[in-house]
């Protein structure tokens, strides 16, 4: 397999390449959340590859077996070879146990998106949302991602969360590891 | 090599080097998601051909302003620049990768753009016997962003090598000029 891990393309190239998709997507949609979902759906099967193709190039042999390390794995070794970079935090949810977030103030997807009122709470970093996701379930952590635009108070902006929940399942088994 | 090809070259590194950049992989993960999308919408494989195209002409519409804007290039003298241009500036500043211009006509109306390195093909296999044009939306791009400079061209794939050729050639043939009409009144008199 060639070495492309210097290779890039622009992120203009990528940014309109997206939102083709976005606007292909929307023209079979009734509401933003379906839209999100369809955006997810891609992001999943290439979360799936992206699992496989950095597996295989580093040779990882060790397996994640424990949420916290796969989320690390997420949010700092998979962020880093897509995004260039590491999420800006990861979080547990105080509240419900199956819950972990990944925080991120500037998602890629969301650079050069203006969302229409009437897709009022739309948030095309769904896409990366389904990426994690994919990379989770390719690991064999089941778990639905989805990404929210929280207001910060701030001038910054707003920021995005993304809030993966994991199945009963994979709760389950980690309490025998 | 010309030198007017050299000096090209010259500025699609120039610009390139500025641009920001995402992962390449990513980039071709996600175009692979959207033509397996395409293909599961519609069942003819030329309706996803046709697709693409039309993805692509929009963007090209778009892109254009951003290459101008770029670039700093100005006006071509004639359509062997332009298509040197795409080629060396274009492909260079957006993709990351160098094109050859080469088979011209005998008018120099016509050309092959050849991307020995598609960054689109990356991973990708195509069933054998369909005809599945994978990276028609370039072809769009072309024509769209040509179109937007007053230049009516066609271009098609005339060899992939996800079909089994050795390189990858667009062919780029220029149909027309296209006068831009304007009213009288916003003329300068």
């Amino acid at each position: 397999m060639k070495q492309r891990l210097d290779h890039s393309v622009s992120l203009s190239a990528f940014a309109h390449l997206f939102s083709e998709i976005v606007q292909y997507q929307s023209t079979r949609i009734q509401t933003a959340a379906d839209l999100e979902c369809r955006l997810e759906e891609c992001g999943h099967s290439v979360g799936l590859r992206i699992l496989e193709l950095l597996s295989h190039r580093e040779r990882r042999v060790k397996h994640e077996i424990q949420i916290v390390g796969a989320l690390q794995f997420v949010s700092s070794h998979c962020w880093k070879a897509l995004f260039g970079k590491v999420a800006d935090s990861l979080e547990r949810s105080t509240e419900n146990e199956n819950e972990y977030m990944i925080h991120e103030t500037f998602p890629v997807t969301n650079q050069y998106v203006s969302v229409p009122p009437d897709l009022g709470h739309l948030n095309c970093a769904a896409y990366i949302a389904g990426v994690a996701s994919g990379i989770l379930d390719g690991a064999n952590f089941s778990a639905r991602v989805t990404a929210h635009t929280i207001s910060s108070a701030e001038d910054s902006g707003d920021k995005t969360v993304f809030l993966i929940k994991f199945s009963p399942e994979v709760i389950h088994r980690e309490t025998y590891v | 090599m010309s030198a007017s090809s050299k000096s090209h070259a010259r500025i699609g590194e120039q610009v390139w080097a500025k641009m920001p950049k995402i992962n390449a992989e990513f980039f071709c993960l996600t175009y692979g998601t959207m033509v397996v999308q395409l293909m599961k919408d519609f069942e003819d494989v030329r309706e996803v051909n046709k697709k693409l195209e039309s993805m692509g002409h929009g963007i090209g519409m778009r892109l254009i302003d951003e290459f101008l804007a770029k670039s700093g290039i100005n006006n071509c003298h004639d359509f062997s620049e332009t298509c040197d241009v795409i080629a060396k500036v274009a492909f260079k500043m957006f993709l990351g990768v160098g094109v050859d211009v080469a088979n011209w006509n005998a008018d120099k109306t016509a050309c092959s753009l050849l991307l020995y390195d598609n960054p689109l093909n990356d991973f990708v296999e195509i069933p054998p016997n369909t005809n599945l044009l994978y990276s028609n939306i370039l072809c769009g791009v072309i024509r769209g962003a040509l179109e937007m400079i007053m230049m009516k061209v066609d271009a098609f794939f005339v060899r992939d090598v996800l079909r089994g050729d050795d390189v990858n050639e667009i062919r780029v043939e220029l149909k027309e000029r296209m006068v831009s009409e304007m009213d009288d009144q916003y003329k300068e008199g």
